[in-house]
C-alpha cells in the first residue's frame, strides 16, 4: 500500500515572531523553522503502518525550497521518498488542499496522514479539505488507529472524552498528540536520507478564496496586581474576581 | 522548561551543512528528552544511567564516523563533533561514555584490528550490544604512559598479561577492554574480554566529579589473551596516542555543550533574579560576566568548526587538537565557575545544572592529557624545545 504523509514547515514554537513590513506576512529573518509538531505524529504513524503492513511512504510538502529541510527530516525518520510542490506564495487552505489532492491522486496513495493542524496558521482544515477533494473518507484528531484489511477503527478526541469510529480505505487521517511517540531520526537514517530523492514540481492550482489583509500581535499582557499578602485580602480578591474579571 | 535552542551569536549554524544540523538537532532533542530530565538524579546517586545505552546505540551515537558496512553512520567529523557537543550539554559523563566507545574502543579496533576483529566487534559496539573500555593510564603513569609497567609475555597460543590500569571510564560495565601493555619492551594493544580468568575491574568510589559515569581500575593477574585477540597493527605507544587524539578532538567539541548549558542557565537566572528592585542582569558586573562567557563560547565554536573541517580534509595535526582541547576545557571550567557566581547560593543546588558541570569539567580539564601537557605539546611545536622531560 502506498501511504502519503503531508507535512508543513513552520516557525519553531520557541521562536519570536515578527510581522513583516507589509503587515501581512511573518518576517522570516532570524526565525528557525521546524517540521510542524503534529506532522511528526503523522510521519510516525505512517512509518508504523508501513512496518506492520508493508508498502511505501511518500512525504509531500507544499511551499518554498526551505521545506526540503522538513521533508529531509521525515526521510531521515524512515520515509521512502519526498515531493516538494513548489510555490513561494502563501496559499489559503483550499489552495493547499487542491495541490495536495492532485499529487496524492497521481501517487495513488490510499492512506494519507496529516497533522491535525499546522501550528503556524492554525486553520485545522487542510486534511479534511483534501479528503473531500479526493473523495476519501476522513477521520480527524485521531489518538489511536487500527487497520484491518480495508477497515479502519480510530479513536478521536472530542470535548471531554473520546469516540471510537469506523471507516474504510481510502482515507485521510489527521493526527493528534498521543497517537504515538515519534521516533528520533537515527544518525544512519540521516545519512541514508541524503541519498533519497526529493522530487520537485510546481504546485497545481493557485486561486485564492481567502486573502490575508493584516496580521496583528496579541495585546501585551497587563502586569499583575497585588491585592494583599495575607488572608485579609481574600474578600477583596473575591469581589474583584466577581465584579471586575467576571470569572466567578 | 523552555526549549533549548543553543547559543549562536555569530550565526555559525550557517557554516554547517543540512545533514550536520539535522544530526545536531536530533541529538539535541534526545538530550532534552532523555538525559536532562533524569541526569541530576543519577548524578546524586553516583550511577550511570544504563537504560540509555540501547537508545544511544539505536540512535547511532557510537562510532558514527566509521563505515556503514560495520553498522555505523559514516558521518563526517564535524557532525561527530556536534554529537559530542550536544551530549555534553547533558552531562560530561554521558559524553565520556560515547567518547570511549567511539574514539577509544571502536577507533583502535577499526584502525589496528584484523578483519575478523573488525567484523565481530564493530557492529556489536555500534549497536551497544557490547560495551568497551580503554586501559592505558596506570596508577603511577598518567602523563607519562610510556613508563607503563603492565606487561604481556608470549606463551603457548597467546600472551599472559600482568599489571593494573586506573581511571578507566566504563571499566566495570565493559564487555571488552582495549588494553595497552609492553611486549618485549614495545607497547601493544590487546582485547581482553570480561570474565577472562585473572581479570577484574572494580569500580572506583568517592568521586566528586563525573558521578553519572563509571570509573574503574583494571587488574590483570596472569590473564591469558589468545593470539587472535592482539590488535595486530598496533605499532608502539604511538598507536595508543592516536586513539587519545581522537578522544581529545571529541572533548574539544563536547565542552562547548557544557559551556552552553552553564551560560544559558546563568543568563536566564540573571534576567529573573531581582535584587535591589531590578534584575541582576541589569547590573554592569553581571553583564561583563555574561558577555565574557558569550565571547569565549563563540571563539570555541569557531575553533571547533575549523578543527572539524581540517580533520575532514586530512590536514589536522595532533598539536592543533591539543590547542583546542587545552583552550576549550579551560574556558569551559571558567564559564561554569562564573555561571555559579551569577547564580549565587542557588548555584550550588542541583536544581540548576551548573555545579554538576563545574565538578565534571575539573576531570575533563585533566583527563586525556592535562592542561599542562597540552601546553607543552603546543609549546614544543612552536619553539622546537620539548619542555616535559
Amino acid at each position: 500500500m502506498k501511504i502519503a504523509v503531508c507535512v508543513s514547515h513552520v516557525p519553531d514554537t520557541a521562536t519570536r515572531i515578527v510581522i513583516g513590513s507589509d503587515g501581512k506576512t511573518i518576517d522570516p529573518n532570524g526565525v528557525t523553522y521546524i517540521i510542524n509538531p503534529y506532522d511528526e505524529f503523522a510521519v510516525e504513524e505512517a512509518l508504523k503502518t508501513k512496518e506492520k503492513l508493508g508498502g511505501e511512504v511518500v512525504v509531500i510538502s507544499l511551499g518554498k525550497d526551505a521545506n526540503k529541510e522538513t521533508i529531509r527530516k521525515a526521510l531521515a525518520m524512515g520515509a521512502d521518498s519526498g515531493i516538494l510542490l513548489k510555490d513561494d506564495a502563501q496559499r489559503d487552505p483550499l489552495g493547499v488542499a487542491k495541490a495536495l489532492s492532485e499529487e496524492i491522486k497521481a501517487q495513488g496513495a490510499e492512506l494519507v496522514f496529516f497533522g491535525k493542524q499546522s501550528v503556524d496558521y492554525d486553520n485545522s482544515i487542510t486534511g479534511q479539505l483534501t479528503a473531500e477533494m479526493l473523495g476519501y473518507n476522513c477521520v480527524s484528531v485521531v489518538v489511536d488507529l487500527k487497520l484491518e484489511g480495508n477497515k479502519i477503527v480510530a479513536e478521536r478526541e472530542i470535548e471531554g472524552g473520546r469516540e471510537v469510529v469506523e471507516t474504510s480505505l481510502p482515507a485521510v487521517i489527521t493526527a493528534q498528540k498521543g497517537l504515538n511517540e515519534p521516533r528520533y531520526a537515527s544518525l544512519k537514517g540521516i545519512m541514508a536520507a541524503k541519498k533519497k530523492q526529493i522530487e520537485e514540481k510546481p504546485a497545481a492550482g493557485s486561486e485564492k478564496t481567502v486573502e490575508i489583509l493584516k496580521m496583528k500581535k496579541p495585546a501585551l499582557k497587563q502586569p499583575g496586581r497585588i491585592i494583599g499578602t495575607d488572608k485579609s485580602a481574600v474578600p477583596e480578591l473575591v469581589r474583584l474576581l466577581k465584579e471586575e474579571a467576571k470569572v466567578i | 522548561m523552555e526549549k533549548f535552542t543553543g547559543v549562536d551569536y555569530l550565526n555559525i549554524d550557517s557554516l554547517y551543512s543540512e545533514e550536520e544540523l539535522l544530526v545536531r538537532d536530533t541529538v539535541r532533542e534526545f538530550v532534552s528528552g532523555e538525559i536532562i530530565p533524569i541526569i541530576e538524579e543519577y548524578n546524586r546517586k553516583g550511577e550511570f544511567p544504563r537504560h540509555l545505552i540501547p537508545k544511544m546505540g539505536e540512535l547511532g551515537l557510537f562510532g558514527s564516523t566509521l563505515p556503514q558496512q560495520f553498522g555505523c553512520a559514516e558521518m563526517n567529523n564535524v557532525a561527530y563533533g556536534l554529537v559530542m557537543q550536544e551530549l555534553e550539554r547533558g552531562d560530561s559523563g554521558i559524553r565520556s561514555f560515547a567518547s570511549v566507545q567511539s574514539a577509544l574502543v571502536m577507533y583502535p579496533i577499526f584502525t589496528f584490528g584484523s578483519e575478523e576483529q573488525k567484523s565481530f566487534w564493530l557492529p556489536r559496539l555500534a549497536s551497544a550490544e557490547k560495551i568497551g573500555c580503554f586501559g592505558l593510564t596506570e596508577p603511577d603513569f598518567g602523563s607519562n604512559p610510556g613508563g607503563m609497567v603492565t606487561r604481556a609475555e608470549k606463551t603457548e597460543g597467546g600472551y599472559l598479561l600482568n599489571g593494573a590500569k586506573m581511571w578507566i571510564t566504563n571499566g566495570t560495565i565493559a564487555d571488552v577492554a582495549v588494553v595497552w601493555a609492553k611486549l618485549d619492551g614495545v607497547v601493544n594493544g590487546f582485547l581482553v574480554e570480561k570474565g577472562s580468568k585473572g581479570f577484574s575491574a572494580p569500580a572506583m568510589k568517592g568521586k566528586h566529579s563525573l558521578r553519572a559515569s563509571v570509573t574503574s581500575e583494571l587488574v590483570f593477574e596472569d590473564v591469558f589473551v589468545p593470539e587472535e585477540m592482539r590488535l595486530p597493527r598496533t605499532g608502539g605507544l604511538k598507536s595508543a596516542l592516536m586513539c587519545l587524539n581522537q578522544a581529545r578532538y571529541g572533548i574539544a567539541w563536547g565542552v562547548v555543550g557544557a559551556m552552553m548549558a552553564c551560560y544559558t542557565s546563568a543568563l536566564d537566572y540573571a534576567k529573573s533574579r531581582v535584587q535591589f528592585s531590578k534584575p541582576i542582569a541589569a547590573y554592569q558586573m553581571t553583564q561583563e560576566k555574561l558577555v565574557y562567557m558569550l565571547s569565549e563560547i563563540t571563539k570555541a565554536q569557531l575553533l571547533n568548526y575549523r578543527l572539524g573541517r581540517m580533520k575532514d580534509e586530512g590536514t589536522l595535526r595532533f598539536t592543533h587538537v591539543s590547542l583546542a582541547k587545552r583552550n576549550n576545557c579551560e574556558k569551559a571550567l571558567e564559564i561554569a565557575r562564573i555561571s555559579r557566581e551569577i547564580l549565587g547560593a542557588n548555584g550550588i543546588l542541583d536544581e540548576y545544572p551548573v555545579m554538576r558541570h563545574e565538578a565534571n569539567l575539573e576531570s575533563v580539564k585533566t583527563y586525556e592529557g592535562t592542561h599542562e601537557m597540552h601546553t607543552l605539546i603546543v609549546g614544543e611545536d612552536i619553539t622546537g624545545y620539548p619542555a616535559f622531560e
